[in-house]
């Protein structure tokens, strides 16, 4: 029998109909979320779970959905980048270079090496502050709420490091078409000096207080396998992919800007859980940490501009094509594409989310596990609400 | 007549005292709990009312009465409001056989332990009322758990409790008290030190505590079989959680680490009672504030196949070394 036939006897929306059409005997469908503790704001997620069991799961997209590919299209070139700091407030600074870069290759600017500099230690920064939020973050899902706050002790650091040269705390727009919009004074690097040692102090302490506790590795080994097959199927990249023991990270394989004068390493794991993904994101605070010790050595001094000259005005007309710009973010592969028609608004944006290539796993990897696995589960995928709806 | 009036004034005196202390014990470890777990995190805690704080519960208390009590469109409104008072109730009646002091025991009864194993029973059942009876699917959810888990953990708790029994040959919290006079070294934990554990395992599962909360696992289920309950529906399942607490750590304060009498003879009385119950109730608050939570098959396996073996060995054990 088809869902539409006895409209007046169903009830919940045309999700919920959809999903009990197809409902086995016994079975119980509930809503986790739009209002969830752990679904991180307001992802929706139709379960069928028989008793704790789920036997389906269908994310529902949409309440957060905010049209920053349409207002790209009716905003100017540079009025667009504050959109960029909203799309994912987690990792900010990596979608404003995706959309600055993506203009810049549009309009052939080769952006200053002290700004390039700049915008490497910036955006390394702001992925220690994101994963450092998914971590407490995750933890609470586990039911730990202790982590969290250790975690936002060390984010607030951070925050107030990036707070000098951006003038803001989360939503970060400081990138500009041919560089960034104010240069690091010698306070903040002199922060950065700091953070650095006192950071690789406290990494131990985090694995020793949860990394190795018993309780969250039952939690999250072999909970949740997205293997290198499904990755590939659902395009998942970022933690997700190299998780399931895929080297693939854009600074890598793809290299942008000054990322190829640095030397890090991909970590992976093989294991494909949930736990693995936790201990690539923790290894990757690690690589971070050794990117921006290196690229503060190499940073050109003062007498570098921190911006092209003559860079481009917020109402610039790049030249009528079309230019596509990948970087790695804290959840994967941000990539934008661009076209210009030449004139001040661009012709079309389109944003490319990790989150949202990797949240459609989520339905395969949880069918079968119990309802903690799927909290487990979603939390291993660190999704951003607002970078899936865009 | 006479006679009635006589054993019925002491017996009204302590239930009226014993809801004093659930009350004045809520307040006071709601308290301690959120200032612990504020140290614990880095954070002062609450300090913004009273000095560092005190008063913090209490105007909780007056926030929640003041708040509108709400029932759910399709709640069965008999069950959904007969749970928070079962729950709370039994807990009134679950201080009474245990002795607090030399002369601080509400009513001394021949079946004391068997009295507070039956009476904190109603606790799953008011949990299963409260999931069932708010027609919410996570409430649902959170109840079955709450019925299997209490269940459950019934089991081993009893098992420990009555090779306590065994060796004492009593029932009477009294009697056991009293039996672990003089020194420290007579207390029930060194000669049960497996029952001790096993006692302190089961005392989180029972009462529902991090990290065995499935209930009301906030970050799976909202917040379980309470999601619906506002105002003090949702009040008197908490004082009955805490008082829970109050219950099962003074039960353990009496069974193993000698109840009032203290460390060396001569020195007894409630207040070592006191330090005693308040130090394990730190034990549950600190477990609550550094552990995730268990999955809930984990929580069974932990039951069904550690404790409750251990347990059945425990009390085999004791038997027979009784018997030799």
């Amino acid at each position: 029998m088809s869902a539409y036939q006895n409209m007046d006897q169903m009830t919940g929306d045309f999700y919920t109909q959809k999903f009990e059409a197809a409902k086995q005997d016994g079975t119980l469908i509930i809503n986790m979320g739009p209002q969830h503790p752990s679904t991180h704001g307001v992802l929706r997620i139709v379960i069928e779970v028989d008793g704790e069991y789920i036997v389906r799961a269908e994310p529902v997209l949409g309440y957060l959905h905010r049209m920053h590919e349409k207002m790209g299209e009716v905003q100017t070139w540079g009025g667009f980048i504050p959109n960029m700091g909203r799309v994912d407030y987690g990792h900010a600074m990596a979608w404003n270079w995706a959309y600055v870069g993506a203009v810049e290759k549009l309009m052939g600017i080769e952006v200053p090496e002290r700004a390039q500099y700049l915008r490497v230690i910036m955006t390394e920064l702001n992925r220690l502050t994101s994963h450092l939020l998914w971590w407490g973050a995750y933890i609470l899902d586990l039911g730990a709420f202790t982590p969290i706050m250790y975690a936002f002790d060390d984010r607030e650091m951070l925050l107030d490091i990036l707070q000098r040269p951006s003038a803001s705390r989360l939503t970060y727009s400081n990138f500009r078409v041919g560089g960034v919009q104010m240069d690091m004074d010698d306070k903040c690097i002199e922060l950065i000096k700091a953070f650095i040692p006192h950071f690789r102090d406290r990494l131990p302490m985090y694995h020793d207080l949860v990394t190795e506790n018993i309780i969250l590795r039952r939690r999250i080994e072999d909970i949740g396998i997205i293997d290198q097959d499904m990755c590939r199927r659902y395009g998942c990249t970022g933690p997700v992919l190299r998780g399931a023991g895929v080297a693939y990270d854009v600074r890598r394989s793809e290299p942008y800007s000054v990322y190829d004068r640095f030397d890090f390493e991909i970590p992976t794991q093989d294991s494909a859980c949930s736990a693995g993904r936790y201990h690539v994101r923790i290894a990757e605070m690690e690589q971070s940490l050794r990117i921006i010790e290196q690229a503060l050595e190499q940073l050109p001094g003062a007498e570098g501009s921190h911006i092209v000259d003559k860079a481009p005005k917020p109402a610039m007309k790049p030249p009528v094509g079309e230019a596509y710009f990948a970087v790695e973010g804290a959840r994967g592969k941000i990539g934008i594409y661009v076209a210009s028609d030449g004139t001040k608004t661009p012709y079309r944006v389109k944003l490319r989310a990790p989150g949202f290539s990797n949240m459609n796993a989520f339905a395969e990897a949880a069918t079968g596990t119990i309802l903690a696995d799927a909290v487990a589960i979603l939390g291993s995928l660190d999704l951003i609400i607002p970078e899936l709806d865009r | 007549m006479n006679e009635f009036i006589q054993n019925l004034i002491p017996l009204v005196v302590a239930v009226v005292g014993s809801m004093a202390w659930l009350a004045v014990n809520a307040l006071v470890l709601v308290y301690c709990e959120r200032k612990f777990a504020g140290h614990i995190q880095r954070r002062p805690g609450p300090f913004e009312v009273g000095p560092h704080g005190v008063l913090q519960t209490l105007i909780d208390g007056l926030k929640l009465m003041g708040k509108q009590l709400l029932t759910p469109d399709n709640a069965d409104r008999f069950l959904y409001w007969l749970a928070p008072i079962l729950s709370m109730i039994p807990v009134l009646l679950l201080f009474m056989p245990i002795p607090y002091g030399p002369v601080l025991t509400g009513m001394e009864v021949d079946l004391g332990l068997l009295l507070i194993l039956a009476f904190s029973s109603f606790n799953g059942l008011a949990l299963i009322l409260a999931g069932w009876g708010s027609n919410n699917k996570w409430g649902i959810l959170g109840a079955a758990r709450a019925v299997a888990q209490t269940v459950a953990y019934e089991i081993p708790l009893l098992l420990t409790v009555l090779a306590i029994a065994f060796m004492t040959g009593t029932l009477n919290l009294t009697e056991i008290t009293a039996q672990q006079a003089g020194h420290i070294g007579n207390w029930f934990i060194w000669k049960q030190p497996l029952a001790f554990i096993i006692f302190i395992v089961a005392m989180f599962g029972e009462t529902n505590r991090a990290p065995f909360d499935l209930a009301e696992a906030e970050s799976e289920l909202t917040a379980g079989f309470h999601t619906e309950y506002s105002s003090m529906g949702f009040g008197l399942f908490f004082m009955a959680e805490y008082g829970y607490m109050v219950v099962i750590c003074s039960i353990c304060s009496v069974l193993f680490l000698g109840g009032f009498h203290g460390p060396i003879p001569g020195i007894e009385g409630w207040w070592w009672m006191l330090i005693k119950t308040y130090a394990l109730l730190f034990l549950m608050i600190w477990a609550r504030w550094t552990f995730p939570r268990v999955r809930f098959d984990q929580l069974l396996n932990i039951n069904w196949k550690w404790l409750l073996p251990l347990a059945t060995f425990n009390l085999l054990a004791t038997a027979l070394i009784m018997k030799l």
